[in-house]
């Protein structure tokens, strides 16, 4: 689990049966085992209310694992930004008592959570936990372009080619974190590029 | 003076009978100046100075947050409490000073909320006269269903139906007419905040059903005010002032040790803000619990007790205060 260094910066928990009668639950990669682990302390008949929207990710495994909890829908998606507008459409025609459940990498649970914060939810009650990858998605402060999968610190804007210190300073409205040139005063000065965020 | 006691010196302008069981009351500051700003929900603690007795009740602000020449209240009258309401039915008058605590909110509204979706239940309705003014003057987005024992008691049923049309449903228990409420509960947007206030049973099976269904706690908001309960007298200590009180049966533990000159903090009076909690250093006896503040866990305890509403049966309590 990630560290908490900032009050901005994300903390995630572990994913638990919450009551009610509907149950969203979106996942990438390794996230499919965060519902797998859960579904153990689910009571009887649980899964009949929910669905599940899963991207398997490059290693394409556990929808096997998924579908074997026969969830009332399994809808597997290539990539985040192709589940979205389905995601948007079944926020709008939702009711309270959905719950949602956000499991897997920061980038899909962040981007997740942006969906259901337009749509109303508050963070606060959403579930969330975090699973696979460390890496960021990350907003240049100075161009505003968006970089997906960000693993090294610094990073290098995939938009303007500026090289950014990537803050633990989160927006949940952006569903990313904060990228700030770290050589402003002198481009020439380069520090060594790590690998922060596997 | 306790944190949120500051008071405020005010002259009764009116005094309003609504129906056979409420009447309104309404303040205007001595000096004339403007009141306090406040929110919906908000509620002041009203002393009541009969002959050599004070009692210190909690009413909600009904009237529009917008207009602070005047703060308005409505209480109904219970025959069988302490005598609180029977006071200010019998004995207050326009032109009586009268003394209130600066506002208080228990019970806002969370303006994040797509949508407020309110209950009332009887007096119940009084925060909810300040909330939809709040909301209605800023555009808000809210439903109303009241629940009444008959249309005559209906207390304000008229005025919001006239202000506000089909955004409020009544139910009169006197037709049998009841909330669906599995069916409201289940059909709201995403983003509904939930409000109810009434009577503790209404509460408790609004709060039940939500949670049932769904509802996050956090989209969840109520107001109960207990009115402390009467009982037998018995005697206490207070440890830290040294001083051994007896309260009266019609009197709140927390009046007796405000009557021995101990100025312990308080805010709601009604067992819900937590101020008063206070520690047991040591008892013999059993706690009659009132509260809506301590946990299940800590009323077993025997270790903490809210003293504007819970009492105490036995043979001796020493209390931290
Ligand atoms: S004064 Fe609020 S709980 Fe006692």
């Amino acid at each position: 689990m990630a560290a908490k260094t900032i009050i901005s910066r994300p903390v995630y928990g572990t994913l638990s049966p919450q009551p009610g009668k509907h149950h969203l639950f979106i996942a990438d990669a390794e996230g499919a085992l965060a519902i797998t682990d859960m579904a153990g302390k689910a009571p009887a008949g649980f899964f009949d209310g929910a669905e599940i929207v899963f991207v398997p990710g490059r290693e394409g495994k556990h929808v096997a694992a998924l579908e074997a909890l026969q969830p009332v829908q399994l809808h597997v998606a290539p990539s985040f930004a192709s589940l979205l507008p389905r995601l948007k459409q079944t926020l709008t025609n939702a009711h309270m008592g959905l719950r949602l459940y956000l499991a897997g990498t920061e980038g899909l649970i962040g981007q997740a959570m942006q969906a259901a914060l337009e749509a109303g939810i508050d963070h606060t009650s959403m579930q969330t936990e975090h699973r696979g990858s460390l890496a960021r998605r990350m907003q240049c402060v100075h161009c505003k372009g968006i970089t997906e999968n960000v693993t090294t610190q610094p990073a290098l804007c995939a938009h303007c080619g500026l090289l950014l210190l990537v803050r633990d300073h989160y927006s949940r409205r952006l569903a990313a974190f904060q990228g700030v040139c770290i050589n402003a005063e002198d481009r020439s000065e380069i520090p060594p590029m790590e690998e922060a965020f596997p | 003076m306790s944190t949120g006691t500051t008071k405020l010196d005010v002259v009764v302008s009116d005094v309003v009978p609504v129906n056979e069981l409420v009447t309104r009351f309404h303040f205007r500051r001595r000096d004339g100046e403007l009141l306090p700003t406040f929110s919906g929900g908000a509620h002041v603690v009203v002393e009541m100075r009969d002959g050599d007795r004070t009692r210190l009740n909690p009413y909600s602000l009904m009237g529009s947050p917008l207009d602070t020449r005047e703060y308005t209240i409505s209480v109904r009258r219970d025959d069988v409490g302490r005598g609180g309401s029977l006071f200010m039915h019998r004995q207050v008058e326009p032109g009586l000073d009268m003394v209130i605590s600066y506002p208080v909110n228990l019970f806002s509204l969370d303006l994040r909320a797509r949508k407020h979706l309110m209950l009332a239940g009887g007096i119940g309705i009084t925060p909810f006269m300040a909330q939809t003014a709040q909301l209605a003057g800023a555009g808000g987005n809210f439903e109303l269903h009241y629940t009444c024992r008959t249309a005559s008691l209906g207390t304000y049923a008229d005025v919001l139906q006239q202000r506000y049309g089909n955004r409020v449903r009544l139910y009169h228990d006197d037709r049998e007419e009841r909330i669906d409420l599995e069916r409201l509960l289940s059909s709201q947007p995403l983003g509904t905040h939930l409000y109810v206030c009434g009577p503790a049973g209404m509460i408790n099976w609004v709060r039940d059903r939500a949670a049932a269904l769904g509802w996050p706690p956090e989209t969840v908001h109520f107001e109960h005010f207990a009115a402390p309960q009467p009982g037998a007298p018995f005697d206490v200590t207070l440890a830290v002032s040294g001083k051994t009180i007896r309260v009266g049966s019609q009197q709140s533990l927390l009046e007796a040790i405000e009557a021995a000159g101990v100025d312990p903090p308080y805010l709601c009076r009604g067992g819900v803000c937590g101020q008063c909690e206070t520690n047991v250093i040591s008892c013999d006896g059993k706690f009659i619990h009132n509260d809506h503040w301590l946990s299940e866990e800590d009323h077993r305890s025997g270790c903490k007790i809210m003293p504007c509403v819970s009492r105490f049966e036995g043979k001796s309590l020493v209390l931290e205060r």
